[in-house]
C-alpha cells in the first residue's frame, strides 16, 4: 500500500526561504522550532504582519520577534480547483485560509485548513496552527490550520 | 490659487489596436505589435507618427520608449513613463499621466500603450518555476496560493460574507462580456456565445471564480494618443475629452501577508471619488462604463465602490439586463472587455471609452457623453478615468 502523503501539498512546491535582508530570518527559524512568531515594536508594543523594516504605526526601527499563542480565527477562504504548478497536479481541490489572530490585533497569515478539502469552512471559525516540517537539504517547516471543534 | 485639475485640459484623438490573439499566438514579436497599434493610432488621428514626443504605460511594459522613439524616427523624445505596479491597475494610471504631461507642457503628443506577447514570454496564470521564494511570496506560494485568481478569491468570499452579495453578480458580469463579445468581430470569443447554463456547468478554477470568471490571457498591442484640447480639432477624428483620473490604493493595502485595513475591497474606495471630484461628474451621470475584469468578483466590488449601486442593492442592480447594451441601466464591457474582447491588459477598455463618446462602439449606448473607465480592481495601485463628449466640458 503507497504511504500516505508526508504534506498537505504536494512534494515539489517552492520552498520558502528567508528575505535575502535578514528581514524575516526569526519567522523561519521559529517556525522550525514549532513556534509561532509576529514582529514586534518594541517602541509602541504594537504587532506587526508582515514584517517590515519599520513599525508603521510610531515608525520606529527598534523591532522584534515575539512568540505568540495560536489561536486563530478564518477571516476568509478559498478551495482551489485549477492546479497552477506541476507539484499541485494531484493536490486539488485544496484549502487555503486567511487566519486573524485576535489576540495580537488581528493580524492575518495564511495557510492551508486540513482536514477534509470539502468541508463547509465558516468565516469567523476558530482554528489552531500546526506545524508541517519539509526534510531536505534546505529543511523548513509551514503552519497550517485545522478548525477546533 | 484655484483648484487644480486637469479636467478638459486634453483630449483622445486617436486609437488603435491589433488583431487580438489568443496568448501566444502571435505571429509578431511583442515590439512589433506595439509599433503597429502606435501607427494605427496616428492613422486613426491622421498625424504623422513622427510627431508623437512622449511615452506613458504602466505594468512592467517591456518596450522601452526610447527604442520605439528610435524606431519610428520619433525627432524629439519629451516624456517616457511607466506606472509602477502588477496587473493593470495602472491603465487609466498611464492615461492620467499622458493628460498630466501634456496638460503641463512636459510633452505635446503623448502616446498611451501596451503590448503582450505571451509566447514570446512567460504566463499570468501559473506559479513561479522557482524552488525558493522569499519575502511576502514566501508567506502565500508554499500554500499554494500562486496565482492572481487565487490572490484575489478570498476578497471575494469575505465581500460575499460581509455584505450578502451572491454568486449571480459574479455570473452577470460574465454573460455580459461574453454577449458584447458576440457583436465585435475583433473579440478573441467571437463566435462563442456563453450561456447561463454553460456558466454554471464550467469548472471551477478557484472557488468563488468559475472558469468564465476569469480573464483569458492574450497577445496583442494597444494604444491611444493624447494632445492638447487646444488643438484637439485639428484631426480626423472627433476628440474624446479627458474628464478626470486618479490612482492609488487605502490604507497599507500593499502590507504582506494580505493584512490590508481594508480587504474586501477592490481599491477603489479613496479613488474613486478623487476621479468623480476632478471630472466634476457624479455617479448617476456616467452613461456607460468599462470596469476591468482580471474576475468578475472584482468587477463587483468596483461597480459598488464607483457608487453606481450600493451593497444593498447589489444583487438586484447587478444583471444581465442592466449590465447589457443599448438599453441596460449601466452597460459595462460593451466590447466584450478582459473575459471575451482580449485581455490586453486592460487598456482595449480605455480605447472602447473612447469609442462610446464617438459613437463607434459595436454595442453602443445611445447618446453616451460620459464613459467611465475601473482599472484592475484589487491590486495596487488601481486607477480610474472618465472622458466625455464635447457636450460636457
Amino acid at each position: 500500500m503507497a504511504n500516505p502523503p508526508r504534506y498537505y501539498l504536494g512534494e515539489g512546491m517552492p520552498a520558502p526561504a528567508p528575505a535575502i535582508d535578514g528581514l524575516d530570518t526569526e519567522y523561519w527559524e521559529g517556525l522550525k522550532r514549532h513556534k509561532l512568531f509576529v514582529q514586534h515594536c518594541h517602541t509602541c508594543d504594537r504587532p506587526q504582519f508582515g514584517p517590515e523594516w519599520v513599525c508603521h504605526i510610531c515608525h520606529s526601527f527598534d523591532l522584534g520577534w515575539r512568540e505568540v499563542e495560536g489561536n486563530g480565527r478564518i477571516f476568509s477562504w478559498e478551495r482551489v480547483w485549477h492546479p497552477v504548478h506541476p507539484a499541485l497536479q494531484d493536490s486539488c481541490p485544496y484549502l487555503v485560509v486567511l487566519v486573524e489572530l485576535p489576540n495580537h490585533e488581528n493580524v492575518r497569515m495564511v495557510g492551508n485548513l486540513l482536514g477534509d478539502p470539502m468541508q463547509t469552512v465558516q468565516i469567523g471559525a476558530e482554528v489552531r496552527p500546526v506545524f508541517e516540517d519539509h526534510d531536505g537539504d534546505d529543511p523548513y517547516t509551514l503552519v497550517h490550520w485545522e478548525v477546533v471543534e | 490659487m484655484g483648484k487644480r485639475t486637469m479636467r478638459g485640459e486634453t483630449a483622445i484623438i486617436g486609437v488603435g489596436e491589433t488583431t487580438y490573439y489568443k496568448r501566444g499566438r502571435s505571429p509578431d514579436a511583442e515590439f512589433k505589435l506595439v509599433i503597429e497599434a502606435i501607427l494605427k493610432a496616428s492613422a486613426d488621428a491622421g498625424i504623422d507618427p513622427r510627431e508623437i514626443d512622449g511615452f506613458a504605460s504602466y505594468s512592467n511594459d517591456r518596450n522601452d520608449p526610447s527604442r520605439i522613439a528610435a524606431a519610428l524616427d520619433i525627432k524629439d523624445l519629451r516624456f517616457s513613463n511607466m506606472e509602477w505596479g502588477g496587473g493593470g491597475g495602472g491603465g487609466s494610471a498611464a492615461c492620467a499621466h499622458a493628460a498630466a504631461a501634456v496638460a503641463t507642457g512636459l510633452a505635446d503628443t503623448v502616446v498611451v500603450f501596451r503590448g503582450l506577447a505571451q509566447g514570446q514570454f512567460g504566463r499570468f496564470g501559473q506559479g513561479a518555476r522557482v524552488p525558493h521564494v522569499r519575502g511576502d511570496q514566501a508567506y502565500t506560494a508554499p500554500y499554494g496560493l500562486m496565482s492572481p485568481a487565487q490572490s484575489f478569491a478570498m476578497r471575494v468570499h469575505r465581500l460575499f460574507d460581509d455584505h450578502g452579495i451572491t454568486q449571480d453578480t459574479l455570473k452577470a458580469c460574465s454573460l455580459a462580456s461574453y454577449h458584447h463579445a458576440q457583436n465585435n468581430p475583433r473579440a478573441v470569443m467571437y463566435g462563442r456565445p456563453l450561456s447561463p447554463e454553460d456558466y454554471d456547468a464550467s469548472r471551477w478554477i478557484v472557488e468563488p471564480f468559475h472558469l468564465f470568471d476569469c480573464c483569458q490571457e492574450n497577445d496583442g498591442g494597444a494604444a491611444m494618443i493624447f494632445v492638447s484640447a487646444d488643438r484637439a480639432k485639428d484631426f480626423a477624428k472627433t476628440p474624446v475629452y479627458f474628464l478626470g483620473g486618479a490612482v492609488g490604493s487605502g490604507n497599507r493595502a500593499g502590507s504582506g501577508s494580505h493584512n490590508a485595513t481594508d480587504y474586501a475591497t477592490s481599491n477603489f474606495k479613496t479613488v474613486a471619488p478623487r476621479m468623480y471630484d476632478m471630472a466634476e461628474v457624479k455617479p448617476e451621470e456616467v452613461d456607460v462604463a468599462q470596469v476591468y475584469e482580471n474576475f468578475t468578483g472584482g468587477v463587483v466590488m468596483s461597480i459598488i465602490e464607483h457608487g453606481l449601486t450600493s451593497y444593498e442593492e447589489a444583487n438586484d442592480f447587478i444583471t444581465f439586463e442592466n449590465l447589457t447594451a443599448p438599453a441596460g441601466k449601466m452597460p459595462i464591457n460593451t466590447s466584450g472587455g478582459n473575459l471575451a474582447e482580449c485581455y490586453m491588459h486592460g487598456l482595449e477598455l480605455n480605447i472602447e471609452a473612447v469609442r462610446q463618446v464617438r459613437g463607434e462602439s459595436c454595442n453602443q449606448v445611445p447618446d453616451v457623453n460620459v464613459s467611465l473607465v475601473a482599472s484592475g480592481p484589487m491590486v495596487t495601485p488601481v486607477s480610474d478615468m472618465i472622458v466625455g463628449s464635447e457636450a460636457v466640458l
